[in-house]
């Protein structure tokens, strides 16, 4: 009958376990959480609500007025379209190049190349920018996308690869070698064994490079003109000319990230194994 | 006598298969040749033309000139550079170790289950997915000293206000948090990615012999993560040594040159000054120091390896 006080005592020791658990959660999940929040308040605010001290946190009444004000005022749906210009093509010819590439590097267990697209990786962007902007001077390319999306490609090539070599060693190598026994040719195993085996791995590789190319800032920064310029640089120049409409600036930078923010939410999963590949197998 | 035949026909036979596979590999190249093109063009070809420019006396608008090794003797004596260097240290130190012990307390939490995790650990994530720029500017309003909602939080707290990014002594301490909130989702991944792979045994041992959670997590959960956070420590630095959006965005280096890394004196001397021969001595250099970095840490991780087996 005397139970003994280890039994007792847990309920309340799990309730501390739960609480103390609690508190870690909000601790790690809150700055994230606010920063987004707070962009989206900012972006459904008043300009007067805005800079109000103490801050107005819930927009009362929400106002869509500065989203309007965006696509109103200046290039933004010209801006736009050069970032989906610039990503999708950027990101189209990293496949192009990048599947094949997978796929030979890691049949010939070529680790040097890898190792190539590894340094490639932890290079500064700002490193090939130098020669490139001088080169595209002189073959007469500025004032197009095209050196946009060209600079990119340092970018989208090297994370198609890495993900795509990661991808094909992955893969049993049996069925393939059971069609060029059938007297395929290489090519063939390749386009109809390997290639649909490897949809999950280009959908990772199609995201990373997406992703990684909408991000980019200094490229473009530095590239663009004032017809070329892509998003992210469009929304700092609004930061250098209108220093307090926080409004506007605030609608701006949230349609810039809202397209990542959204594959984020659809495709944790593909992103999350992407991202860890080479660092959980490198272990 | 015929088993012996045999077993040496049958080792033949592999080593024969192996060498017929060794050489069938060769005839992959083809699928590596337009990514070879590409990779040629927009990456080694920079590198290499790098270095030739970084000999060159070369400011846009006026001529070219071989110098020799001069930009580097220049970079030598450029006290400003030597201060960038310095500060990009300052900057990796702390956003390499604040995010990786963050990290590593977070993947803890993420690894066990609790309600909705699932909901959390996405909104976690966000922070590593999300345009930096655009992030970067709610940033700078955030850090307003006197309209900013930061110090608002902190006069709750009874707090004095902050100048965030608006004071020399700050500015990069405040950056650093900007990076660490950025950052340590990946460092989170990849050690979660290592709790995940981590054997049962050696904790049901542990609890059979009495060990606290803090003994276990000391002795066994510690030892076999160390190798994920190892890469993530390297990843890290080589991520910390590059920053440039945030920091670019926020403080353009300012106040002053007082967030100025390497990075930025880079950007400047290249596309404000337009010293194309300079940033590139300044290129070479940079990236041997990140080499370098990359290099002892993998080496040092190996050692590692060594002395856990």
């Amino acid at each position: 009958m005397s139970a003994p006080a280890g039994i007792r005592r847990r309920p309340l020791r799990k309730i501390l376990d739960r609480i103390g658990l609690a508190i870690a959660v909000f601790f790690f999940v809150s700055p994230a959480a606010l920063v987004f929040l707070w962009m989206l308040s900012l972006s459904l605010k008043t300009e007067i609500d805005n800079i109000a001290y103490p801050p107005v946190f819930i927009p009362n009444p929400p106002t869509l007025d500065n989203f309007r004000a965006v696509f109103e005022r200046n290039d933004f749906l010209r801006q736009a379209w050069n970032s989906i210009v610039v990503s999708f093509g950027a990101t189209g010819i990293a496949l192009l190049v990048g599947i094949p590439a997978g796929y030979g590097i890691a049949k010939m267990r070529a680790t040097k190349a890898a190792v190539l697209i590894l340094i490639a990786r932890i290079t500064p962007g700002l490193s090939y920018l130098i020669p490139l902007f001088l080169l595209f001077q002189w073959v007469g390319l500025t004032g197009t996308l095209w050196p946009i999306v060209i600079t990119h490609l340092v970018l989208t090539v090297p994370i198609a690869v890495w993900v795509m070599i990661g991808f094909f060693e992955g893969l049993p190598a049996e069925l393939e070698e059971a069609a060029l026994v059938d007297g395929a040719t290489i090519w063939q195993a390749f386009r109809h064994v390997a290639l649909p085996l490897a949809r999950p791995g280009i959908t990772v590789a199609t995201i990373l490079a997406f992703i990684f190319s909408w991000n980019n800032f200094i490229f473009a920064m530095v590239l663009a003109g004032r017809e070329t310029r892509t998003l992210p640089v469009a929304v700092n120049n609004m930061l250098t000319f209108e220093q307090i409409a926080w409004g506007p600036l605030s609608a701006a930078a949230l349609l810039v990230t809202l397209p990542v923010v959204v594959l984020t939410l659809v495709a944790q999963k593909q992103i999350v194994a992407g991202l860890t590949q080479g660092g959980v197998k490198g272990a | 006598m015929s088993g012996m035949t045999d077993a040496a026909a049958l080792q033949g036979a592999a080593a024969d298969a192996a060498r017929r596979k060794r050489a069938y590999a060769r005839h992959y190249w083809p699928f590596v040749v337009p990514a070879a093109i590409v990779v040629l063009a927009v990456i080694v070809f920079p590198w290499v033309f790098t270095i030739w420019m970084s000999l060159q006396e070369w400011k846009i608008g006026s001529g070219r000139s071989y110098v020799g090794l001069a930009n580097y003797e220049r970079l030598l004596n450029d006290e400003r550079f030597h201060w960038s260097i310095l500060r990009t240290l300052y900057f990796t130190a702390l956003a390499v170790v604040i995010p990786v012990v963050l990290g590593v307390a977070a993947a803890l939490i993420f690894h066990r289950r609790f309600p909705l995790r699932g909901l959390a650990r996405t909104i976690f994530i966000l922070p590593m997915m999300a345009t930096p720029v655009a992030v970067a500017l709610v940033w700078t309003m955030m850090f307003h000293p006197q309209l900013g909602v930061l110090n608002w939080i902190l006069s709750q707290f009874g707090i004095p206000p902050s100048m965030w990014v608006y004071d020399q002594s700050t500015v990069i301490p405040t950056l650093v948090m900007v990076e660490v909130w950025h950052w340590t989702p990946l460092v989170m991944l990849l050690v979660l990615g290592g709790l995940a792979s981590l054997p049962v045994d050696p904790y049901e041992a542990a609890k059979i012999d009495g060990a606290t959670g803090w003994q276990a997590f000391r002795y066994i959960t510690l030892p076999l993560l160390a190798p994920f956070i190892m890469v993530a420590v390297i990843i890290r630095t080589i991520d910390a040594l590059k920053a440039f959006d945030t920091i670019y965005v926020i403080t353009q280096g300012g106040p002053g040159t007082a967030s100025e890394t390497i990075n930025i004196f880079l950007y400047l001397n290249a596309f404000a000054y337009y010293n194309m021969g300079y940033a590139s001595a300044v290129v070479v250099v940079f990236f041997t120091i990140i080499i370098g970095l990359a290099l002892l840490l993998l080496w040092s991780r190996e050692r590692f390896k060594d002395a856990v087996r």
